[in-house]
């Protein structure tokens, strides 16, 4: 069955070439530049048919722009192809496509208001008789799902799935075809653990087949899990091609050029008063059913979960942006259940979502804008409605500068950004005014190793100084290192409370997946 | 030195004040767009098929005819800005134009003695006819989530009908001479009434748009709407503030046009639409919102006065002119597109 659903629909993607010593993909010298930026400097790369070839890197350092010239969404602007042992100069991304090299880009291209079934055959859709074959598509739709092991349904409309839920069918439609070439950029930074071990069987699948896997990923972890070999990019140049048996230590050296021994760092726990106290929370659909938690200053609390386990909706349903449909939410003993976001905002309660290009960043417009604009109506920007654009743009330097923002450009569009130093744009954000309640959904979504230590100093900062914080997330060291309690959900309902140490990998996994709290 | 040499030498200097000239050029188009290129096209041109063009009275005239696209373009630009656009200024210009008319000429006639108040009368309720079309609009697209194009469509019929239907397609006569006297042809320190007020009107919009809160919501909601929600700004409300500050300004160029013409009339405004869309996306003002500058819509507003009164002077033919605008239009637009690919691919 698998056999078939890989092979039996070969649009295009020639022959494989089977000679194991010559790379089935050869970069040599391949450069990109930005204005002011070499985004790629002379960058040699190959990829061998059959393996997992990593790209790793700090946020900013070429990975998506060096797949993205494989893929042919970009072009270089110098350098050489060579696919299957022939110079090839890529036209677009449907051309990639007929060659048999499929991309899972970091940003998605999906069409929110088609259904999942139609987004993934968008573009080569089967006819018969010139009408749309439907059946056939719900079949092959059904199958690709399944196969996948995801949990979606074909006739789902995009724009209501989360972003874990898309990301899932970017993936369904990178496998939906036979690649020989399979770029996946980031394609777990926001699944969970289950849905990661889904797409990596398939990976070791596909890769048996003889095709050639670029992966890009911030975690170590699964470098170890499913990598070959790994590239490492430092400021555009290839700073070594080294073994997936390197020590992470090492990596991290080769990536940033020092040493950083500890990741997670050490939270002092002094608890203060009750800051945000929810009773019986529930939302349209029963989405989020009876959900009951509390948060006092100075602790971090962990919200953890599946994908589609609710733990976002609850995320939201505090900020005002999903409707409650039962329940109460008070913060700081007062109710806030009717007031609108700014209020909330005014009131010390702070979301940051998970999706920076959807829902994060207005990308259009300047870092300057971006990071002033929730706080814009506060003194420290306005007075009578009038701005103070000196004030602005010497705090908003001053802030990017500490969250090293790379490339500090503040007048620059967000959209130049590369994914990980958008990241920090909106984390940057909360932090222009009094905030009292944090709460980060997936705050280190695609994010590298050394901003990622950075943005959990920072997330102690905040709790050492006495706020509280609310950490919704799917990466599970996360969880595990840096929380002081952590509520587990599972399908709309609280499955468990865990404090100290109870936190184990295990206890919260078990509950991840528990039917009703025992 | 041999003459080839020196050939040579001629050739490599030229070559680097050609680079130098392209340059120069990418530079311009990069940053400002097409317009600073389509502008002396368009002065050169137009300076070589009539000689009165570019005399100092004739672009005096040239100034003072775009102040009603001017206000117009500057309204369209808010609506643009927040993702939408505005189908009804058109409307909004006959409606005031009839209504203020109409309310002036009955004051008048009521209160002969009494100038200045029918003046006010008239103005107040030709602004507030107009104004009320644009807060119709934004309610609907703000509070029903009407697409911007039905709704702005559908009150253009509106108010386009109402227009009609007080006036049964007749001119309104009857204002007190003083209306057109002052806000027509007026003058003071030799600069035309309208275009004084409209630069004060540019002055306080630009000021509006870079300097307040409100100007960044406008740019925020249209650059992403949820992440403006996210950042606790009343989107809602942003929305039908666009609408609202588009009808006023049509509004005012009703006003204005109406003293200039010194009857209230129904059919104005008719192409306001087409040139006002025109005058902004010809300024680089994006299509899909959050993007755009309030100082090159007035350019743009004035480069397309400027080819009217040219094609005016060098006698082409009005039907003709309508086919040079819009295809001027869909030329900026696809020259837009080509400079985006164009950095694209240079960014280096
Ligand atoms: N369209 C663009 N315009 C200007 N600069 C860009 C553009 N795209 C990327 N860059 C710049 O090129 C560099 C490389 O970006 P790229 O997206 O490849 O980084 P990355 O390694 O994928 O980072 P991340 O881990 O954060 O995704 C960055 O400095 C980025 O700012
Ligand atoms: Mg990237």
């Amino acid at each position: 069955m698998a056999q078939h659903l890989l092979h039996g629909h070969r649009d295009g993607g020639g022959e494989l070439p089977r000679h194991d010593n010559s790379p089935l993909l050869e970069l040599t010298g391949i450069s990109r530049y930005y204005p002011g930026i070499k985004a790629l400097d002379r960058v040699d790369f190959t990829l061998r048919s059959g393996e997992v070839h990593v790209l790793f890197g700090e946020n900013g350092a070429g990975k998506s722009t060096l797949i993205s010239i494989v893929a042919g969404a970009v072009k270089p602007h110098g350098g050489e192809i060579h696919f299957a042992g022939q110079s090839l100069q890529l036209a677009c991304v449907h051309h990639a496509r007929t060659l048999g090299i499929s991309a899972v880009f970091q940003e998605f291209s999906l069409v929110p208001d088609l259904t999942v079934e139609q987004n993934l055959f968008l573009g080569s859709e089967q006819t018969k008789n010139g009408l749309l074959d439907k059946k056939y598509l719900r079949k092959r739709s059904t199958q690709i799902l399944e196969r996948l092991g995801f949990a979606l349904r074909p006739d789902q409309r995009v724009a209501y799935l989360s972003r874990a839920e898309q990301q899932m069918v970017e993936i369904a439609k990178a496998f939906r075809t036979s690649a020989t070439v399979l770029i996946l950029d980031e394609p777990t930074a926001s699944l969970t653990e289950r849905e990661t071990e889904q797409l990596f069987d398939l990976i070791q699948q596909v890769k048996s087949q003889g095709v050639g896997i670029i992966y890009i990923t911030h975690r170590i972890n699964e470098i170890r899990q499913i990598g070959d070999r790994i590239t490492v990019l430092r400021d555009g140049q290839r700073v070594a091609t080294v073994s997936a048996q390197t020590s992470e230590r090492e990596l991290v050296r080769l990536m940033t050029g020092q040493v950083i021994d500890q990741i997670f760092p050490k939270i002092a726990f002094s608890p203060g008063e009750q800051l945000l106290e929810v009773n019986d929370l529930s939302t349209a659909g029963g989405i989020v059913a009876d959900v009951s938690i509390n948060v006092r200053r100075g602790e971090i609390v962990g919200l953890a979960g599946l994908v589609g386990s609710g733990k976002s909706e609850l995320g939201r349903a505090l900020f005002g942006l999903n409707e409650k449909t039962g329940g109460s939410v008070r913060l700081a003993g007062e109710s806030i259940d009717d007031l609108s976001v700014r209020q909330i905002m005014d009131r010390g309660l702070f979301y940051i979502p998970a999706d920076r290009r959807a829902e994060g960043l207005v990308m259009a417009r300047s870092v300057r804008e971006n990071i002033a604009l929730p706080a814009l109506h506060t003194r420290r920007f306005s007075k009578a409605m009038i701005l103070r654009r000196r004030a602005e743009a010497i705090q908003v330097r001053e802030l990017a500068g500490r969250l090293n923002l790379q490339p500090l450009r503040i007048e620059q569009d967000a959209a130049n950004f590369s994914g990980g130093n958008q990241q920090k744009i909106l984390l940057a954000k909360c932090l222009m005014q009094e905030i009292s309640l944090f709460v980060f959904d997936e705050p280190t979504v695609g994010v590298d190793v050394g901003t990622r230590a950075a943005i959990y100093e920072f997330i102690r900062d905040l709790c050492e100084a006495g706020a509280a914080v609310l950490l919704i997330s799917s990466d599970l060291p996360e969880i595990l290192y840096l929380t002081h309690r952590v509520y587990v959900m599972c399908r709309g309902v609280l499955s468990a409370e865990l404090s100290a140490n109870e936190i184990t990998q295990e206890n919260v996994l078990r509950h991840c997946f528990e039917q009703q709290a025992a | 030195m041999s003459d080839h040499d020196r050939m040579a030498v001629k050739n490599e200097t030229t070559r680097g004040l050609v680079a130098r000239v392209l340059y120069v050029f990418q530079l311009v188009l990069v940053r400002w767009g097409v317009l600073p290129f389509l502008l002396i096209i368009a002065v050169v041109v137009f300076a070589l098929l009539s000689e009165n063009f570019l005399t100092g009275r004739n672009l005096m005239n040239v100034v003072r005819q775009s102040t009603y696209l001017t206000l117009v373009s500057m309204g369209q630009m808010f609506a643009l800005l927040t993702g939408g656009f505005d189908l009804s200024v058109g409307t909004i210009l006959a409606l005031t134009s009839v209504v203020g008319a109409t309310a002036m000429a009955a004051a008048y006639t009521a209160m002969p003695d009494a100038v200045v108040l029918s003046i006010v009368i008239g103005m107040v309720a030709g602004a507030a006819a107009g104004t009320a079309i644009g807060v119709v609009n934004g309610i609907g697209i703000s509070l029903f989530n009407v697409s911007p194009f039905m709704m702005s469509l559908g009150m253009a019929s509106v108010g386009f009908g109402l227009a009609l239907y007080m006036t049964g397609g007749t001119p309104v006569y009857g204002m007190p001479i003083e209306f057109g006297d002052t806000f027509g042809f007026g003058t003071l320190l030799n600069l035309p009434v309208p275009v004084i007020i409209t630069i004060a009107l540019i002055a306080v919009l630009y000021f509006v748009l870079n300097w307040t809160r409100l100007g960044r919501y406008f740019y925020a909601v249209g650059g992403n709407i949820k992440a403006a929600r996210l950042s606790g700004i009343n989107t809602r409300l942003t929305l039908f503030l666009a609408y609202v500050f588009c009808g006023a300004l049509a509004a005012v160029a009703g006003i204005l046009l109406t003293a200039r013409l010194d009857t209230g009339e129904a059919n104005i405004g008719a192409t306001m639409p087409l040139l006002s869309i025109a005058a902004c996306v010809i300024a680089g003002v994006s299509l899909r919102g959050g993007v755009g500058r309030l100082e090159n819509v007035v350019f743009g507003a004035l480069f397309i006065g400027l080819v009217q009164n040219g094609m005016n002077l060098a006698r082409i033919e009005s039907y003709l002119q309508i086919v040079v605008i819009g295809a001027l239009l869909i030329f900026a637009v696809v020259s837009d597109q080509l400079r985006l690919r164009y950095i694209a691919k240079i960014s280096s």
